[in-house]
């Protein structure tokens, strides 16, 4: 972790805990008002607690120009992004796709050439519908590691967060209370309710916390989507193509509409947002990712509304190639910050 | 910009914005003239937390019920019944309808902070703090199509015939000139002006620190008072409380106060005590150490803690000065150290049974033959390491200001000023002659904002 990031957090911190004026806001105050001191785990546990949303920024009389410069959602965010990056495994590529989206773009032309090579160099003998381009087999063999490494990855990760943390035994309430509140995504209500201050400085708007639930909604409609398919496939031995009311089909058509719209006006919203509010060096980053989901999104629907065309190869490369990319670059890019807020949210759960 | 306003507000705080959002709901064309840029607009608003009121039901985030004659009560005791009672009463009555009437003009409440669970009742806060509330104001005035200028200083209102004929400001480097049919005076007292000050209170002064708004420096008061305008309070009375001695000179708010002091040794820059720190409970005592602390060479105090008390208290802005011993904090603090060891050795000699020491009520845990005597909450200081903070008086508000009716409006020795209205921190002595009931400036800005926009709005159409 980066000693001055936490310090500058800690002494804003210090600054909130003499004022409580936010309280009511979201998850943060009530967890900070609790500590007299804060350990550097503590910074990191409030930083992973903050969603962002800047009410605290616009209702603070103690923000620039006034000496105390506080601007803690900025301070968090850049504290957020650190933990993740430091408790990333392996290290060395942790500290790329956080703040470049130019090496989230390179790492989806890296994907889109591995799966045009996968086509022309392992292809299919037989098969039907996608399964003629690349064969079941070959499309497992590509995705079933580069699905499992993520999953590998964050779980070590997150091991190291809840280490920092200190963070104790978990018990299902501790889940259950967790999972509330990111379903109803509350830490983007506010207190009143009235959702947060992003896109037009003080002015209250849900409209950040809509985007985020279409993304997160329909990222989970697609999971389920390509969850049913594998049982499908595996234990029901019905094998794709699958017919337009089948479960596959509705959870993946309207996961990837929301995916697709949710990405799109997130992005709009945060080209709006004022930069200085969250962690300015990340802005490429968290934008490419968008952009990166998106894609995965948009170009899934067009395979589908494409698929029986001349086109299909050469979209189901790029949506194949998106969503690899998409898999092996999640512990490093703000897709690892759902698994963190969770972690976060559960541990908060614990000390309430 | 270029068009006739019917009224305008000058000030741009918690009183300015109900008189102009009620204005406009009448249907006046309002223009605020608020001397702050926007990062610090609303005056000492931005400082506030909450807004006492009255209830006959749980309403809001209030519980239970507080009624009329309760309030009326509570301000008399700190006011030692320095008040006018028709104008409290009024305050007081019309505080329930003020509650809803915010929430549809945007302001959201939330539950009493931590630290604060004896105000739940009486006091609504708001959430985010004063600020929070300034803000949805300023968006819902924006809405009725009020005008906002910041960085628009006044200097002069001419006064003739029993009326404001215009008003003199400055604004982007250019001197202006506005002739509206009334004027609303919403611009707090003048405790900024550290001059003014000094010549009210004498030289001390310049060691104040001001608590709140570096904008509230009393120029309108100044220039009406001087062309006669019927003046409330005097000039050296000023709301002060003894606040952490590293805070800014200005603006500094809720987060310098210390409540550490009932837990301490307090002693002037010759380490010599000066009065009880265990007298009350801290609410009740922080407005007369504010004066005690004045009257101290150089204006300042110093608190020592030892080990035991640490976390007995709110959490300061600053974290204390720290030392393994009483000398080694001497030195960190400027006092000279044989002199503190021999002030906190007699007051260690003179604590007794401290079993019954309970840090939240009056536990009679004293001293005995001290003089001055701590007669509450008294342990000895002894268990290193040992904590020590300076102390200041720190300014909340002046209470000099304008003489108002039940109508919110001005009077000079001809009689009522036809179209001048004052609300808030500016006419508030009016009501708090003395003393200070937390929450209590933002009733009398909300009910007489609200009145004087509503009897300018009748004046001008």
């Amino acid at each position: 972790m980066q000693i001055d990031l936490v310090q500058e957090a800690r002494r804003q911190a210090e600054i909130c805990n003499a004022c409580r004026y936010c309280e009511g806001y979201c998850s943060v105050f009530p967890a900070l008002h609790r500590e007299r001191a804060f350990a550097d785990g503590d910074i990191t546990q409030l930083a992973n607690l903050c969603h962002n949303c800047r009410g605290c920024y616009y209702a603070c009389q103690y923000t620039a120009p006034h000496e105390f410069d506080l601007n803690l959602p900025k301070a968090l965010a850049e504290v957020r992004r650190d933990s993740w990056e430091s408790y990333a495994w392996p290290q060395p590529v942790a500290r790329r796709f956080h703040t470049y989206g130019g090496a989230i773009a390179l790492s989806l032309v890296v994907g889109i050439t591995l799966t045009f090579l996968a086509l022309r160099f392992i292809g299919s003998r037989d098969g039907n519908g996608f399964y003629a381009v690349l064969s079941h087999n070959a499309m497992v063999a590509i995705f079933l590691p580069a699905f499992l490494f993520p999953l590998v990855s964050l779980a070590k990760s997150l091991r190291r967060y809840w280490r920092a943390v200190g963070g104790q035994t978990l018990r299902f309430r501790n889940f259950s209370a967790a999972l509330s509140m990111v379903a109803q995504m509350k830490d983007l209500a506010a207190g009143h309710g009235d959702g947060c201050n992003y896109e037009d400085e003080d002015r209250f708007s849900h409209a950040r916390r809509y985007a985020h639930q279409a993304i997160m909604y329909g990222f989970l409609l697609c999971f389920a989507a390509t969850s049913a398919g594998t049982v499908m496939h595996y234990v029901l031995d019905m094998p794709a193509p699958y017919a337009i009311w089948s479960v596959p089909k509705v959870f993946g058509l309207t996961g990837g509409v929301l995916l697709t719209v949710g990405c799109g006006w997130m992005a709009a919203l945060k080209i709006r947002a004022e930069r200085n509010l969250g962690d300015a060096r990340a802005w490429g980053g968290d934008l490419g990712f968008i952009a990166l989901l998106g894609f995965v999104a948009f170009s899934g629907l067009m395979l589908y509304a494409l698929g029986s065309t001349a086109a299909m190869p050469v979209l189901l490369a790029l949506h194949l190639g998106s969503v690899l990319s998409f898999f092996l670059i999640t512990p490093y890019s703000k897709m690892a910050h759902g698994f963190y807020r969770l972690t976060a949210l559960i541990r908060e759960a614990q000390q309430k | 910009m270029h068009r006739d306003y019917d009224i305008t507000v000058i000030g741009g705080g918690n009183a300015a914005l109900c008189a102009a959002m009620t204005a406009a709901e009448a249907g006046a064309k309002v223009l605020i003239l608020e001397a702050a840029p926007k990062p610090y607009r609303g005056g000492n608003s931005r400082h506030t937390r909450n807004f006492r009121c009255m209830h006959t039901g749980p309403l809001g985030p209030l519980v239970d019920d507080y009624s009329e004659e309760e309030y009326l009560a509570d301000l008399l005791k700190v006011t030692g019944g320095k008040t006018n009672q028709h104008l409290a009463r009024l305050a007081i009555r019309t505080s329930e309808e003020c509650l809803p009437w915010m929430r549809d003009h945007g302001v959201r409440f939330q539950p009493s902070l931590s630290g604060t669970l004896s105000l739940g009742r009486t006091n609504a806060f708001f959430m985010g703090g004063g600020k929070g509330l300034v803000n949805a104001y300023y968006r819902s005035a924006e809405r009725l199509g009020v005008d906002v200028l910041y960085e628009a200083h006044v200097a002069h209102l001419e006064l003739d015939g029993g009326r404001v004929t215009h008003i003199d400001y400055t604004y982007e480097g250019r001197t202006c000139r506005i002739a509206p049919k009334a004027v609303i005076v919403a611009s707090g007292g003048f405790q900024a002006d550290m001059d003014w000050l000094a010549r009210a209170w004498g030289p001390a002064a310049q060691n104040f620190l001001i608590r709140g708004s570096p904008y509230n420096r009393g120029v309108v008061l100044a220039d009406l008072l001087e062309q006669g305008v019927h003046s409330v309070g005097e000039a050296d009375q000023c709301h002060a409380v003894a606040i952490d001695g590293r805070s800014p000179k200005f603006d500094g708010g809720i987060v310098t106060r210390l409540d550490c002091v009932p837990f301490s040794v307090v002693v002037n820059k010759n380490a010599e005590r000066f009065y009880d720190e265990g007298e009350d409970v801290w609410p009740k005592r922080y407005a007369i150490w504010g004066r005690l602390v004045a009257a101290q060479p150089d204006q300042i105090g110093y608190v020592i803690i030892d080990a035991k008390s640490l976390e007995l208290f709110m959490p300061s802005v600053f974290p204390p000065l720290k030392a393994d011993t009483l000398d080694d904090l001497a030195n960190q603090m400027g006092l000279p150290a044989d002199k503190l060891r021999k002030t906190i050795d007699g007051f260690n000699a003179a604590c007794g049974d401290t079993s019954t020491f309970h840090p939240t009520e009056l536990d009679g845990v004293a001293t005995n033959g001290l003089k001055p005597p701590k007669t509450n909450w008294a342990r000895p200081i002894t268990d290193p390491p040992f904590y020590g903070y300076s102390l200041r008086t720190g300014v909340t508000f002046t209470y000099l200001g304008l003489k108002v009716d039940e109508n919110a409006q001005c009077s000079s020795d001809q009689g009522p000023i036809q179209n001048l209205w004052a609300a808030g921190e500016t006419m508030a002595g009016s009501i708090l002659g003395q003393g200070y009931l937390a929450g209590f400036g933002m009733t009398i800005g909300t009910v007489f904002g609200r009145i004087a926009g509503r009897e300018a709005a009748a004046y001008a159409n």
